[in-house]
């Protein structure tokens, strides 16, 4: 099976100012879509309309044909679309375990009597979910610390972490918000190598906000750059590293000559 | 090592999922059950029998509340509101349906607060933190007017109805008979049965995916409605379970006292459960006992200092003591919720979980 999101003509102003205007987009399984542009250009936002944070002003979002435009953040989860933050929004007090466990929620079904008995279904369908969550762990190498309260681990693991509450849902699309932000080069290569196994092995559709240009230019399919809400290129790697257009915004209009 | 964590490994996740993953607690559980359920009936007297049963009956209410406000992070001062429903409800069973089993009643009651409870936990949808106090605190009004004012709902206007004592079957000379609850023997089991499986109840519950939920809605809400939990639904949930043990609790008070009676289920009440669960406690389930404890020895311990004290040092005789306590046992009261507040917020529990860490590494502090 294959995955489609689509962003049709999607618009969202504050107050006054136009944080996106025009906004269209697919991202599609086994690709990679990134999203880039300077400080403020909407990216965030574009995430936010996307997955129900905030109502579009107008436009449509699709998800496999389906319109979730302005459904509410956990009907569009539920829909099959998971994303990470671009500060970390990680239960600080829970466990790894337990934080990506969380993933998998609203797939499990008891009801409360069953849950206050838990033996039987809800005992069975907390192993069953368990063990994906486990999986998850295991692929993302994070087995050492599935026991340690989310909140004392550096920026770098908690992004990690938050990335496998969004896969531990086995999303249809994968939000991905500046998942390598302050992190090491080594850091940043490990989590490339997940994000690129994520969108060999299984059918999630995967949006990137990245700020790092090696990392964009190096593993995304196609590249959408936005500036103060506009779309003002898009196209391969190769095609917006040398558009004039995306040169001017980022370094100003004397360098693009 | 029957105590630590080391040396116990988890060869299955039911394994990891069991309550208790060392020996040590299993055993300490069993050997509080045996206390509570063979010892203390054995040996205790008619007069602790009957503070134990309102000690058990508290730590019933106070779980309640903590899983509303310690686990889920919704507060309500209406929960005695709520327990005088279960009350009111049971007690007119009983009164129109003379037949009906006291278990069933004690049901209906529960059922009864739960609707109430989610209903006015309505608000908690649009409203958090004081201005959700100030609606729960209208709840507590509403439903206290509302018995009050309607007599043949409450029974007139005492606002009372008395019951009949809850019967349980009993073996004499060799026959099954059906005998009434008198002494305060009979009614300890019957309240320790419920909190027992009220605690287990819980103790699942928090392990479960509804825990889960309970806590991320706490914690970071908008995180949590982005993974796709349904808040609203989640805080509904828990005003009902809350509202259940809080409808159960009023039930057990009813049977104990033989009448449904407002007076025990003021607003001041509904305080001292919400300082139960803060003094305790806040979302431990020991927290709610430990709480639960507390606030009803205060009164006792301090009439016992009053004229202990009072008498030896300033020559008080017991009509003094007795026109001082109430005030006395006010302050106390709210200088230890203070207390509780600036130095343990994590309450009674913590306290005790430092004392129990401090043996988990005995005799090597320094590992
Ligand atoms: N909740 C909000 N209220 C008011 N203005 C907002 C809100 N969210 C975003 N904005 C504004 O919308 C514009 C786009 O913000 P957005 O966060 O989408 O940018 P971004 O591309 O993610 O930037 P960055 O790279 O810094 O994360 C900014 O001008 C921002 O101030
Ligand atoms: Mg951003």
């Amino acid at each position: 099976m294959s995955n489609r999101l689509e962003v049709i003509d999607a618009a969202k102003s504050f107050g006054g100012v136009l944080a996106l205007s025009e906004a269209t987009l697919t991202a599609e399984s086994r690709r990679i879509l990134a999203i880039i542009g300077p400080n403020g250009a909407g990216k965030t936002t574009l995430i936010n309309v996307v997955s129900g944070v905030y109502a579009p002003d107008a436009g449509r979002v699709l998800l496999n044909g389906t319109d979730i435009t302005g459904r509410r953040a956990f009907e569009v989860a539920r829909h099959g679309i998971a994303r990470t933050f671009q500060n970390v929004a990680l239960f600080a007090g829970m466990t790894v375990l337990d934080n990506i466990l969380l993933g998998r929620n609203m797939l499990m079904k008891s009801g409360v009597l069953k849950c206050g008995v838990f033996w039987g279904a809800a005992r069975s369908e907390e192993i069953e979910h368990r063990r994906r969550a486990e999986e998850v762990i295991d692929f993302l190498n994070i087995t050492d610390i599935r026991t340690a309260p989310a909140g004392s681990l550096p920026l770098g693991l908690q992004k990690r972490v938050e990335l496998g509450r969004a896969l531990a849902a086995d999303p249809k699309v994968l939000l991905l918000d500046e998942p390598m932000g302050g992190m090491n080069l080594e850091e940043k290569e490990s989590i490339c190598r997940y994000v690129l196994d994520v969108v060999e092995m299984s059918d999630t559709a995967v949006i990137l906000i990245e700020h790092d240009m090696g990392v964009v230019m190096d593993i995304s399919d196609h590249i959408i750059v936005l500036d103060q809400g506009r779309k003002i290129s898009e196209g391969t790697p190769d095609h917006v590293r040398n558009d004039k257009v995306v040169i001017e915004a980022y370094l100003g209009k004397e360098h693009a000559a | 090592m029957i105590n630590r964590e080391t040396g116990t490994f988890k060869r299955t996740y039911a394994e990891d999922l069991a309550i208790y993953r060392t020996p040590l607690p299993k055993i300490a559980v069993a050997v509080i059950a045996f206390v509570v359920f063979v010892i203390i009936p054995w040996q205790g007297s008619e007069y602790w029998l009957g503070i134990l049963n309102l000690i058990g009956i508290a730590s019933l209410g106070a779980l309640g509340l903590n899983i509303l406000v310690g686990r889920t992070g919704q507060i309500s001062v209406g929960h005695a509101a709520f327990m005088s429903v279960g009350a009111y409800t049971a007690a007119v069973i009983l009164r129109e349906f003379p037949g009906t089993h006291w278990i069933l009643a004690m049901l209906g009651g529960g059922c009864a607060a739960a609707l109430a409870g989610m209903f006015f936990g309505i608000p908690s949808l649009r409203i958090k933190g004081l201005y959700l106090a100030v609606s729960t605190l209208a709840a507590q009004l509403i439903i206290e007017w509302i018995i009050n004012h309607w007599p043949w709902l409450s029974g007139g206007a005492q606002g009372s109805i008395y019951i009949q004592a809850p019967t349980f079957p009993w073996i004499e000379d060799g026959a099954l008979v059906s005998r009434k609850m008198e002494a305060n023997l009979h009614y300890y089991y019957l309240i320790y049965v419920v909190l027992a499986i009220g605690i287990l109840f819980a103790l699942n519950l928090f392990r479960s995916h509804l825990g889960r939920a309970f806590i991320a809605v706490r914690d970071r809400d908008i995180a949590a409605e982005i993974i796709g939990i349904n808040i609203f639904r989640t805080k509904l949930v828990a005003f009902g379970i809350a509202s259940f043990y809080a409808g159960v609790t009023g039930v057990l008070y009813t049977y104990f006292y033989s009448i449904a009676n407002f007076e025990s289920f003021t607003l001041l009440i509904s305080i001292q459960f919400l300082a139960m669960c803060i003094i305790g406690g806040l979302g431990s389930i020991l927290g709610s006992i430990f709480g639960a404890i507390f606030i009803t020895m205060l009164p006792i311990v301090l009439d016992f200092m009053l004229r202990g004290v009072g008498g030896a040092v300033f020559g008080w005789d017991d009509a003094a003591a007795s026109a001082i306590m109430p005030q006395w046992n006010l302050i106390m009261f709210g200088g230890l919720i203070m207390f509780f507040l600036v130095v343990e917020p994590d309450g009674l529990a913590k306290m005790w979980r430092n004392f129990t860490d401090y043996f988990r590494v005995w005799p090597f502090p320094y590992v």
